[in-house]
């Protein structure tokens, strides 16, 4: 088993008060806290944080904890004295056990009986759900679009017959729902951790990640993409193919086109839940080509001299003479 | 010699998708959620959560809302808060998530997805 060194990972002593532990808490999960923090990897450091804070308020747990001994952070150890007590005789093996879980094992035994843990089967009787969880996965614009099947993998914990929870890696596969957006949950319903002595398993729950495409852009339903234009097809018009999710279509660019103006295709952006579909906003964005031979030059200064537009019109009111 | 393990098939699951679509009862956001009948109405008289009142004079909930009472759960429980602290950062998250979708809203309509010069021209 690897030492976590509770700690460390609230930057105080060990001996620090109750008051400074709970201090040291609520300033990183000010920082950290999943909900309220953007740093990226701030729900394992708060996973982490709030562990060792369940931990070491609870002056039982604590007192579990520190028989432990000291260890190195990350350090391979067995542990040793009450904690383990209750396990050297049955033969238990540690090696893949999660800290955490064995804590919450030790608290869910400790509640689940009168006496406490260790005294046999009093605690074995009262349920015990198992604990829900969270996983992001990432999902692409087409499958949002078609509805797709996904493979997740999760280590669950599961209790062996002493009680002890070992990580177990489970695969599920599941259907990302045709219009699924960004950020929404699928819930899995008794797919999370295992209920001890009968309890209900937790459910497993998946946050779809729409991974940023490089065409489109998402509001809600609603598709955006940019339409590069060379200058004579947005003044002439054009027609233009383009793809979109459901297939490439050709598209009429009117005469006279300016940068910036936005043409729509009805029903070619995404799916909404109730079988809706959204639309394909194409953003006309006119390019002008990096270098020109002699001869374009040439045709340019010929266009540019017949032309006689002049886009600025309306800034002659505010010339007040030049520097 | 190295003796390869066997691939795990994956399970099939359905899932459920907690959307705006589909609907649950104050006791289903309650079991889901681990906050109790008082915190989420609670939740609701401040607006946080909303019912929806169906034919038979029934009360239920878009199950999104479950994703919003789990919050309010973790919130709860990670900063120790009580009824009135809840339902205040709940609401106050909600706010910030609704300026987010605004502002994606906003940068997805822009050309480049971003604010720039050359996208100056009228829409």
């Amino acid at each position: 088993m690897k030492y976590t060194d509770y700690y460390a990972a609230l930057g105080v002593e060990r001996n620090a008060t109750k008051a400074e532990i709970k201090q040291a808490y609520r300033k990183l999960a000010h920082k950290y806290h999943p909900d309220i923090s953007k740093d990226k990897d701030g729900e394992s450091k708060f996973k982490e944080i709030a562990e060792a804070y369940r931990t070491l308020k609870d002056d039982e747990k604590r007192a579990e904890y520190d028989q432990l001994g000291v260890h190195k952070a990350g350090e391979e150890f067995s542990p040793r004295g009450d904690f383990s007590r209750q396990y050297e005789d049955a033969d238990a093996s540690f090696s893949d056990v999660d800290m955490a879980d064995l804590m919450a094992a030790f608290a869910a035994a400790r509640q689940g009986g009168a006496q406490g843990h260790g005294q046999g089967q009093a605690r074995q009787q009262r349920p015990w759900p198992g604990q829900d969880f969270e996983i992001e996965e990432p999902v692409t614009l087409e499958q949002v679009y078609t509805g797709a099947e996904i493979d997740v993998s999760i280590s669950v914990p599961e209790h062996d017959e002493h009680g002890l929870a070992h990580r177990v890696p489970r695969k599920f596969r599941v259907k990302v729902p045709k219009g699924a957006a960004d950020g929404q949950r699928l819930r899995l319903p008794g797919k999370g951790g295992q209920g001890l002595h009968g309890g209900k398993p937790g459910d497993l729950y998946i946050v779809m990640r729409v991974l940023p495409h490089p065409l489109y852009r998402v509001d809600g339903k609603e598709l955006f993409m940019d339409l590069p234009l060379a200058p004579w097809e947005a003044v002439l018009g054009a027609s233009v193919k383009i793809p979109t999710l459901g297939g490439t279509v050709e598209m009429r660019v009117p005469p006279g086109t300016i940068n910036g103006r936005q043409l729509r295709l009805a029903k070619r952006g995404l799916p909404g839940p109730d079988e809706t579909m959204g639309n394909l906003h194409v953003v006309v964005r006119i390019e002008v080509p990096k270098e020109v031979t002699a001869q374009q030059r040439e045709l340019y200064e010929k266009l540019a001299a017949e032309a006689g537009f002049n886009p600025r019109t309306h800034f002659d009111k505010f010339q007040r003479g030049s520097t | 010699m190295t003796s390869k393990m066997p691939r795990q098939a994956p399970e099939t699951v359905a899932a459920v998708w907690l959307n705006e679509t589909q609907f649950c009862t104050l006791d289903d956001l309650a079991q889901l959620s681990g906050l109790s009948l008082a915190e989420l109405k609670d939740l609701i008289s401040v607006g946080v959560i909303e019912a929806k009142s169906t034919d038979d004079d029934h009360v239920i909930f878009q199950q999104h809302y479950v994703v919003v009472a789990r919050t309010a759960k973790r919130l709860r429980d990670d900063f120790e808060l009580d009824h009135h602290g809840l339902a205040v950062a709940v609401h106050l998250l909600q706010r910030i998530q609704e300026l987010e979708g605004q502002l994606s809203s906003a940068q997805a309509q822009l050309m480049h997805g971003r604010l720039s010069s050359d996208a100056a021209g009228d829409a």
